[in-house]
């Protein structure tokens, strides 16, 4: 009954599926992307062709300073674009994210030196500020029903004018706290620094391991070791090989001041890419958000809370707004009328959009906002050491995320059509 | 006819507002059986498929179900109870994979962890039982599915939760020849496995392969509720298109009143 020829296996119910190899699995995946599922591929390509153009070009971009700096200079697209993604998985749209950064940054930074409260106490408050927005955004959309692309314009304005009145008509807050300043601004020492790359690979190796153990033990199909031998070494060398250039002198003038070790700001970005990718992969709360993304009548039906879950998304989008505005606000060490504002908003959602995230719902992932945030940044700070005025880098960035959109529009049609064959 | 019904309701009335949507309708679901409801437009099928499965309440009539008199307000009474509805636009996430749609909602976790490896497994069993053997992977999004096998993902799903009735609502309209031989013949295992099945077509081809009785609403009220093998085809659609054939149906129209017609239009109405 249960004859199986060598290129099948049985896996729960006795149920006959294709035997998984390296070869197919690989097979599998080129299947996946002609179908349309294009996942972080085309970014992935796109950063480095991008690195190899700057790179040859101009000898700076690939220099230890350069590499770090990147890091700092991505840090608050990142952030914010990490809490677009949920947005984004529902089809909707938080145009408000880039001033609710400068709301929250502003926020702390007047707490932290007009009332002379400690970095614990200014921080929080600016995170709360970051919820509480995100739950007014959330129920304007979910519970009136205003589409969110409305909703958040207005806050766009709105918190534009915010910032403003905070600010006091158009002034600049200097912040001097230590621990804020460093945040987007200091490195790890470099033990540190070693430590937690080789931690970060090993508890890669652990998770990897204990998911192929339990679903051998359930009786399932597993990934092939070999496949799962390449995603280890090859996150592996990424960090260690990254973890080695970060740990390099890289002060100008190494006599006066020696600066090394991977900036604090990378641990806090993985701590976040981390914790939410646990969140969208391992419960049933980010199982809920890809239902109610792909489709909510369905998820309506198998009784999930819809309106909670899109409020919810809001929520963690202005909370990682308000975390990229501290970043932000630490980078410059102040605050002024235009922290979050010009083109941070359009930065983010690109970011989003070109590390693979759809705009219109269902499919996107946490890693997409690092990866499309890398590509952004890549743009700028490479045109930027090429000479070209700001004019020509927006027009580059326009440009690549007209390709990523049309590259998402397109998947979407090709996969309909994959579907319904 | 067989044992006890599973699920009978009798006398069931519903309307909206002045219309009155269903006359004393009695039905009958019997375990081990496929019971189709057919009828025209309008007739009052997916009226009566909701007042079964919660989403309306209605007026007066009585369910008893496995023979014990029931009550059902809401959905989740429904679901309770071990009755599932297979809706004809699906209701699968396309851009979740087999498991996760069957599971949607109703997760199974360790702690605060998604338990995919239950999971999977449950849905691999369940799939097996109704003898489906031709999914590349469990873990294929809904996407890649052709429409019959979206259907068989939908109604593996109802089965999954040990429900008792699984009722269908037109599974096979969306679909090619082939496909529908094998949806067909899933909801004729479901019934084999044990289950009561309602399933509601407007296909009499399939209608006549699948079913153990028939029961046909004529505009809101129950025709008549037979044997597959006592009835023919043209006997079906006479019932459907005319409420009665033969001795079989709702009582003649009363004749020779012609000039009342124009405001008695109701079939069978009052004598």
């Amino acid at each position: 009954m249960t004859t199986t020829t060598p290129d099948e296996t049985t896996t729960a119910g006795g149920i006959k599926v294709a035997k998984p190899s390296v070869g197919r699995y690989f097979n599998d995946y080129w299947g996946k992307i002609r179908a349309g599922d294009l996942g972080t591929l085309p970014a992935v390509l796109g950063l480095i062709v991008l690195s190899l153009i700057f790179g040859i070009s101009q000898d700076t971009f690939f220099s230890a300073l350069n590499f770090a700096n990147l890091f700092n200079q991505a840090a608050q697209v990142v952030f914010i674009a990490m809490g677009l993604v949920f947005v984004l998985l529902l089809g909707e749209i938080d145009l408000s994210a880039g001033f609710a950064s400068g709301v929250c940054g502003a926020i702390m930074a007047i707490l932290l030196t007009k009332h002379d409260w400690p970095w614990y106490g200014a921080i929080p408050a600016a995170l709360v500020t970051g919820l509480v927005i995100g739950w007014v955004l959330g129920f304007l959309v979910a519970k009136i029903g205003i589409p969110s692309f409305v909703v958040t314009l207005a806050a766009f304005l709105g918190f534009q004018g915010l910032l403003l009145v905070l600010l006091g008509g158009g002034t600049n807050i200097t912040i001097t706290d230590s621990f804020v300043v460093k945040l987007n601004n200091g490195n790890l020492s470099v033990l540190w620094s070693w430590i937690l790359a080789v931690a970060a690979v090993v508890g890669y190796l652990l998770v990897q391991l204990n998911k192929q153990r339990s679903r051998a033990k359930a009786g399932l199909v597993t990934d092939p070791m070999g496949v799962v031998a390449i995603r280890v070494i090859a996150l592996g060398v990424v960090i260690l090989l990254a973890t080695f250039a970060l740990t390099q002198q890289r002060a100008v003038n190494p006599a006066i001041t020696s600066v090394k070790g991977v900036p604090i700001v990378v641990p806090i970005i993985a701590g976040f890419l981390i914790i939410w990718t646990f969140v969208l992969g391992r419960t049933a709360y980010g199982r809920h958000v890809y239902a109610v993304g792909g489709n909510s009548e369905a998820a309506r039906r198998a009784g999930i809370p819809v309106d909670r879950i899109r409020i919810s998304v809001f929520v963690i989008g202005s909370f990682m707004a308000a975390i990229g505005g501290i970043m932000a606000v630490s980078r410059a060490n102040s605050v002024d009328p235009n922290t979050g504002g010009s083109n941070i908003l359009l930065y983010s959602v690109g970011a989003a959009v070109i590390g693979g995230t759809s705009l219109f719902g269902g499919r996107g992932k946490v890693i997409h906002a690092i990866i499309g945030g890398a590509v952004i940044a890549v743009i700028d700070n490479g045109m930027g050491l090429l000479g070209y005025q700001a004019g020509t880098k927006y027009i580059v960035t326009g440009a690549i995320l007209l390709v990523a959109a049309s590259i998402d529009a397109l998947a979407r049609r090709r996969s309909a059509a994959a579907g319904t064959r | 006819m067989a044992a006890t019904p599973l699920l009978e309701l009798k006398g069931i009335n519903k309307g909206f507002g002045p219309v009155q949507v269903l006359h004393d309708v009695s039905i009958a679901v019997y375990p081990g059986e496929v019971t189709a409801l057919v009828g025209d437009n309008g007739a009052g099928k997916s009226t009566l498929v909701k007042c079964i499965s919660g989403i309306y309440t209605i007026d007066s009539g009585s369910i008893s179900f496995g023979g014990n008199p029931v009550t059902i307000h809401s959905p989740r009474d429904a679901a309770a109870l071990g009755i599932e509805v297979v809706y004809q636009d699906l209701a699968l996430a396309d851009n979740l994979d087999i498991v996760q749609n069957m599971f949607l909602g109703r997760e199974k976790k360790k702690g605060i962890v998604l338990d995919e490896a239950t999971m999977e497994q449950m849905a691999g069993d369940t799939l097996a039982s109704l003898s489906v053997r031709t999914v590349k992977s469990l873990r294929q999004l809904v996407a890649s599915l052709s429409g019959g096998q979206r259907q068989t993902v939908a109604i593996a799903k109802a089965v999954l939760w040990n429900s008792k009735v699984v009722i269908l609502d037109e599974p096979t309209a969306a679909l090619g020849v082939a496909q529908t031989a094998q949806v067909l013949e899933l909801v004729r295992r479901l019934a084999d496995n044990g289950l009561g099945v309602l399933i509601i077509s407007h296909n009499m081809n399939d209608v006549f392969a699948v079913s153990d009785h028939i029961a046909t609403l004529y505009l809101g009220r129950m025709a008549a509720q037979v044997k597959t093998t006592d009835v023919t085809h043209a006997q079906v659609v006479e019932l459907i298109t005319s409420g009665r054939s033969g001795d079989m149906g709702l009582p003649p129209e009363k004749p020779a009143e012609f000039a009342d017609a124009a405001i008695d239009i109701t079939p069978g109405g009052e004598k």
